[in-house]
């Protein structure tokens, strides 16, 4: 049996009191296991992002626990969370947030710089990543003159260049085009996914529904299991 | 340099524009605030000029007296009476007043007259010209040769000119440490014939000097002059009061407070405005940051290693362009009072120190505000 990377169990997580109170995550358990790309579908305000936060040690849950590589993360201090988000977990942000006024390089050296490595070394495998995104000679470009998709493979060489156990990537093809989007999911599915690594993408993005190993679905704040024919079918 | 104060630095100077627009802006603070203050110490420097060029350790005066500038004379019995004092080693009478002179084309120029004791010509100045016992001769009085000396014509050893309708002849030049605030030139004379050449009220002496036998006595010889109901203060102290008058009671040093505090807070406005735009601007950066996993603590460092920077720099600048300007205004302007001293410099530095605070505080409130997960909604 696969081993668990991410092990969530009950996790709850209601926002607003009284009339105005959203219950955005219900009850909600989730495995992923290592050696797994996992998708998490479901129309918007389902919850999606609110649980994935919860599971990658952002957003801290009502109630539940969340077991990332065995480690108990929400009884970690906050500063120890931190680090262990440093050091185990990758992010691409949906709009990729990145400082337009560092070059591509040292955008993609930030976890490296934060984990205080040397800053010419950082700077050195930052460009090394840069070459197995495909965007060799670009490092020393601002990020601002790359078009979308290469931005969003420099969001991917930082969220990578840690070598994180856990990658989560959060509509990472919305806003690019149809190729674009898929050729991004299947260089990280070919390139990036490990047996001793596990990716977790949220997605509406039916186009690259076929890189998944597992897709979960959410509704309403629950997560169903959901078989790829039904929603390559919707 | 830790990596991510270099980041920091970097974001910073990148940004062209904002880094332009900070510094111009503490720079023309620390500018405007040096130069106040230093115009300020220049016009109190000038205004004790008297009490520093005679140096004496103590000065017995009229408890009305505010200033050098307004003299109260005091009656001769005090001359004795001090004599007396225990502790006091030696003490000589001063006289400083103003005269008018007629120069020898025929113009006048008012000029002010330090007579100094005939026996000791203690207070007496620093020749570069002449030797100091010609004082003694017929009609002798030595010029100042100051940022006012042009206003006698320049005259040489020998030259002559009328004061009060006596004959005076210019026997010597002298050199001093400060020059005197009013914008008129200084001569220097004996006690009795600046009495015999400038009419006088009964009493004569303008000041009294006084040396005492050794520092501990100075408490016990101001305790005897306010017995008479005279006052003596130390050197340091008539400074004080003089400075006091100047910065309190005339206008001046409340006009370049607000000057000051303007200054102050146009640098402040501009450079805390643009900092927090800076910030606003890389917010979201921030917030993926902390989402990556950058410390609250790391996020303050950054943003006051910026503030910083830039305070430091444009403090830098700022001194720098006033010291500048001070020095070409001090070639064409002799009078050009301003002196940049180490107070100026720390006022202005404090002030620098308070615009990076106060800016960074603002910044510093919204990192920490951030939250990651907002970032991850988009
Ligand atoms: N900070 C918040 N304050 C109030 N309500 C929130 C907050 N964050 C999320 N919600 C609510 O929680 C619910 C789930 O939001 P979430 O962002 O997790 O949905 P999602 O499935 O990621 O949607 P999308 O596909 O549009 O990104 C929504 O109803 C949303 O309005
Ligand atoms: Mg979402």
């Amino acid at each position: 049996m696969a081993k668990a990377a991410i092990q969530a169990v009950g996790i709850n997580k209601s926002f607003g009191q009284g009339q105005a109170m959203t219950k955005a995550v219900q009850n909600v358990t989730f495995t992923a296991n290592f050696g797994e790309m996992l998708y998490v579908v479901g129309p918007s305000g389902s919850g999606k992002t609110t649980m994935l936060s919860m599971i990658s040690g952002i957003l801290r849950p009502d109630s539940g626990t969340v077991k990332l590589l065995d480690t108990d993360i929400w009884s970690l201090s906050s500063d120890d969370l931190a680090d262990f988000r440093l050091h185990k977990i990758g992010f691409v942000f949906q709009d990729y947030h990145l400082f337009p006024r560092l070059t591509t390089a040292e955008n993609v050296a930030i976890p490296l710089i934060l984990q205080k490595r040397d800053w010419d070394e950082a700077i050195a495998e930052a460009k090394k990543d840069l070459e197995i995104v495909g965007l060799k000679g670009r490092a020393d470009m601002p990020p601002v003159s790359l078009s979308g998709g290469e931005q969003q493979r420099v969001a991917i060489a930082r969220a990578i260049i840690s070598r994180p156990d856990i990658l989560i990537l959060d509509e990472p093809t919305a806003s690019l085009d149809g190729d674009t989007g898929r050729n991004i999911v299947s260089f990280v599915r070919t390139k990036i996914l490990t047996d001793k690594s596990c990716i977790v993408i949220i997605t509406h993005d039916s186009r690259i529904y076929e890189f998944a190993d597992r897709i979960v679905k959410m509704e309403d704040g629950k997560v169903t299991d959901a078989d790829m024919e039904n929603l390559n079918a919707q | 340099m830790p990596g991510i104060l270099r980041i920091a630095y970097k974001l910073l100077i990148n940004d062209r524009a904002k880094y332009a627009a900070l510094l111009v802006g503490i720079t023309f603070a620390v500018f405007l605030m040096i130069e106040m203050t230093s115009l300020f110490s220049g016009i109190l420097s000038r205004s004790s000029a008297t009490v520093i060029n005679i140096g004496a350790s103590i000065w017995v005066m009229d408890p009305a007296i505010q200033t050098v500038a307004n003299s109260i004379p005091l009656p001769s019995f005090m001359l004795d009476e001090v004599r007396s004092i225990p502790g006091v080693k030696y003490a000589v009478p001063l006289y400083s007043g103003s005269a008018l002179l007629k120069l020898h084309d025929g113009t006048y120029q008012a000029a002010n007259v330090i007579g100094l004791d005939d026996t000791s010509l203690f207070g007496r100045p620093e020749l570069i010209n002449g030797k100091i016992e010609d004082i003694f001769a017929e009609n002798a009085f030595i010029a100042v040769q100051d940022s006012e000396f042009y206003k006698l014509h320049n005259p040489k050893i020998g030259d002559e000119f009328e004061l009060n309708e006596h004959r005076g002849v210019f026997v010597g030049l002298a050199h001093v440490a400060s020059s005197g605030l009013f914008g008129i030139p200084t001569l220097y004379t004996t006690y009795n014939r600046s009495l015999q050449y400038i009419p006088n009220t009964r009493f004569t002496i303008t000041y009294l000097l006084v040396e005492p036998k050794t520092p501990e006595d100075v408490a016990a010889i101001k305790k005897a002059v306010t017995a008479d109901g005279y006052l003596a203060l130390t050197h340091d102290e008539f400074i004080a009061k003089i400075t006091d008058f100047y910065t309190y009671h005339t206008g001046i040093g409340t006009n370049m407070m607000i000057m000051t505090l303007i200054s102050f807070i146009i640098g402040l406005s501009i450079s805390g405005q643009t900092f927090y735009t800076f910030i606003l601007e890389n917010i979201e950066k921030f917030g993926a940051l902390k989402a990556i996993g950058a410390k609250s603590r790391e996020l303050v460092m950054m943003i006051l290693f910026q503030a910083s920077f830039v305070a430091l720099t444009g403090y830098g600048i700022g001194v720098g362009l006033c010291s500048g300007m001070i020095w070409m205004a001090r070639l064409y302007l002799p009078d050009y009072a301003a002196i940049i001293t180490p107070m100026n410099l720390s006022v202005a530095f404090i002030m620098v120190v308070l615009i990076a605070v106060l800016s960074s505080y603002v910044g510093v409130r919204k990192v920490l505000k951030i939250e990651p997960f907002d970032i991850f909604r988009g």
